[in-house]
């Protein structure tokens, strides 16, 4: 039930991020429902029937959480997020077919080499615990947009703390 | 290239030249001020030095160029604008208000200058020159610069060029005084590629673009807005430029000839090649390449595409860039804890630390001279950029700002650009992003004008 009414609220976020253009990142740190407008579901029903997600699609999946954060300079997972990736291995396993892209991003106070490689670093490490959770290799690709491509804006360390992550998106 | 032929210009019956580069135009303020000592110690010169700090800029009477027909004298009257706004930016040279000067472009043309003109409204050097329509089309200009106190021509030569090559002649010129007086190359004869941007913040669109060092002949080299271009570097032998490319989602290293906007992958690899730079031959590119979270340094030779791995530590290495005579490469890396910049041979042998001041450092970037290394230094929140030596020591911070990155050299090794982003806040209002140009002393810090925000700017070499 708790399920239902979460995915009826993040719809409707979603729904409502469409139609004012820039967004912020969604919840990302917070309680699981993280939204990216950017990428609505692939098979979603028509807006009007306020659906969920179909099971196994990219709007199903941001429904768990999406994405992990990180420290600054750093890409060791935090033990909050060990729980969330664990969740993403849970619901592949229940989605044999679906692969993942996990992106590895960082914020903007570092040079824009030195991100690309960084991001890189995160995207890794988040996949690695995926596949020690038995996740095979082949079904995550990973690649780095370094500080290309902040979820949130503002020069402020909230803004900062939100780009710094690894964020999943299902191909 | 449009072709440009050239050769010296002799004085005028009656006057002195004086080609020797051992010899500089004279006069820094006080000194030329003393005037009956100038105008008979020819001797006795003094250099604009620009080694030390800010010297006294030079003044400097630039006349419109002579044209016979208006078309002519059209032109003329736009190279001098070019060959003047050269000269002004470089911070080492004061022109004087054209409104001024007393002796007009066609008495220039028609006979020697009148000396007494020019020191009257205290112009220490004088430019003028002519340009002239040829039967084949082409167009013949001539120049001159004089020491307005000791009666002589310092530099003067003939060019033959297509009439739309008005523009870089103007440039030529420009070096050519620049290197008279100051004894180090010019580089007003060079372009600039750097990414143009636009747009919000998470969504950047960027664009590959060019223009003339002083922001003329812009165009853009890429118009796929919907890939990721970043970090062109030019290539120090061609009009090639390396840059790295998100097309189809799969960040890899290209190579782009600017003049035919032909583009080719450097290598296909299961990573993400990035950090690309040419090796002073223009035969290699070295790049950064990341797997599993390990990026490393590889060198490709672009006609073999023999590939070859430098470095093998579980940390980052990224952004190489060879030392002009290509025997050392110096890169960034945080296989300490931080990071730092490093040197190493060539092949990957001898990896020594360079840097050890306080915070971190990256983006370095040898200069052509081989004397320095210009990097980007991150401390207590700041962005700086800053020169020392290979060797590490004598570090001086030339900029600082709350973010700036990403410096470039002058081919003569003596002006810094890079550019500079302003904070965003949570509207995604400011992140203003420009290009911005120093010397190497510090001094004469200036915005590049350009269409849309700027970033990664890359120096080309003196267009041959």
């Amino acid at each position: 039930m708790r399920s239902k009414v979460l995915s009826l609220i993040a719809l409707g976020l979603l729904l409502a991020a469409c139609q004012t253009a820039p967004q912020q990142g969604g919840a990302a740190g917070g309680a699981g429902a993280a939204v990216q407008p950017a990428a609505p579901p692939t098979s979603a029903a028509p807006a009007t029937t306020l659906n969920a997600p179909a099971p196994g699609s990219r709007g199903d999946f941001e429904l768990i959480g999406d994405r992990v954060l990180f420290d600054f300079d750093k890409s060791d997972l935090r033990p909050e997020y060990r729980a969330r990736i664990e969740r993403w291995a849970d619901w592949l396993k229940r989605y044999p077919n679906v692969r993942l892209t996990i992106e590895g991003h960082c914020d903007e106070r570092g040079t824009r080499e030195y991100n690309i490689a960084l991001g890189d670093r995160r995207a890794n490490a988040a996949k690695r615990y995926l596949v020690s959770l038995g996740i095979d290799t082949n079904r995550v690709t990973t690649i780095s947009y370094g500080k290309e491509r902040p979820a949130v804006v503002g020069s402020n360390e909230s803004a900062w703390q939100q780009n710094r992550r690894g964020q999943a998106v299902v191909n | 290239m449009m072709t440009l032929s050239s050769r010296p210009l002799s004085p005028p019956a009656g006057f002195s030249a004086d080609w020797s580069m051992g010899r500089r135009l004279v006069l820094t303020g006080g000194v030329a001020a003393f005037w009956g000592f100038s105008q008979k110690m020819a001797a006795a010169e003094i250099r604009i030095d620009i080694t030390r700090g800010q010297p006294q800029p030079l003044p400097v009477a630039v006349s419109t160029f002579f044209g016979a027909t208006p078309e002519e004298a059209q032109v003329g009257a736009d190279m001098a604008r070019v060959v003047t706004a050269d000269l002004e930016r470089s911070g080492l040279f004061r022109p004087l208000d054209p409104r001024a000067f007393i002796q007009t472009p066609a008495a220039l043309k028609a006979a020697p200058p009148r000396f007494p003109d020019w020191r009257q409204i205290n112009a220490q050097a004088l430019v003028h020159g002519n340009g002239e329509g040829q039967r084949d089309g082409r167009v013949k200009v001539e120049f001159r610069l004089w020491d307005v106190f000791v009666d002589q021509q310092m530099a003067g030569s003939v060019f033959t060029t297509p009439a739309s090559n008005w523009r870089r002649v103007a440039h030529v010129i420009a070096d050519a005084i620049y290197k008279r007086v100051t004894g180090e190359d010019g580089y007003f004869d060079t372009r600039v590629v750097y990414v143009s941007e636009r747009g919000p913040q998470q969504r950047r669109l960027k664009r590959l673009a060019i223009m003339d060092q002083d922001g003329a002949n812009h165009k853009f080299l890429t118009t796929d807005e919907r890939f990721l271009v970043l970090t062109p570097r030019f290539s120090p032998t061609s009009q090639e430029i390396t840059y790295l490319s998100y097309v189809n989602n799969r960040p890899r290293v290209y190579v782009m000839d600017v003049d035919t906007a032909r583009q080719e992958v450097v290598g296909d690899f299961p990573g993400i090649t990035f950090a690309p730079r040419f090796s002073p031959d223009g035969n290699r590119v070295v790049l950064s390449l990341s797997e599993d979270g390990d990026t490393r340094i590889y060198v490709m030779d672009l006609r073999t595409k023999a590939f070859s791995r430098l470095t093998s530590s579980t940390a980052i290495d990224t952004s190489p860039c060879f030392a002009p005579d290509g025997r050392q490469i110096v890169f960034n890396s945080d296989r300490g804890g931080s990071q730092q910049l490093y040197v190493m041979e060539a092949n990957g042998a001898d990896v020594r630390r360079i840097s050890f001041g306080a915070g971190k450092y990256a983006t370095p970037v040898w200069s052509p001279r081989g004397d320095l290394i210009a990097f980007t230094k991150i401390t207590e929140g700041k962005f700086y950029i800053g020169v020392m030596r290979p060797d590490g020591s004598g570090e001086r911070l030339l900029t600082e700002s709350f973010l700036v990155e990403g410096p470039t050299w002058a081919p003569n090794g003596r002006v810094i650009m890079y550019f500079r982003q302003e904070r965003t806040n949570e509207r995604g209002q400011g992140g203003r992003t420009r290009l911005y140009s120093i010397d190497l002393t510090g001094d004469n810090e200036r915005e590049i004008n350009t269409p849309e925000d700027a970033s990664d700017p890359a120096w080309s070499p003196l267009i041959p």
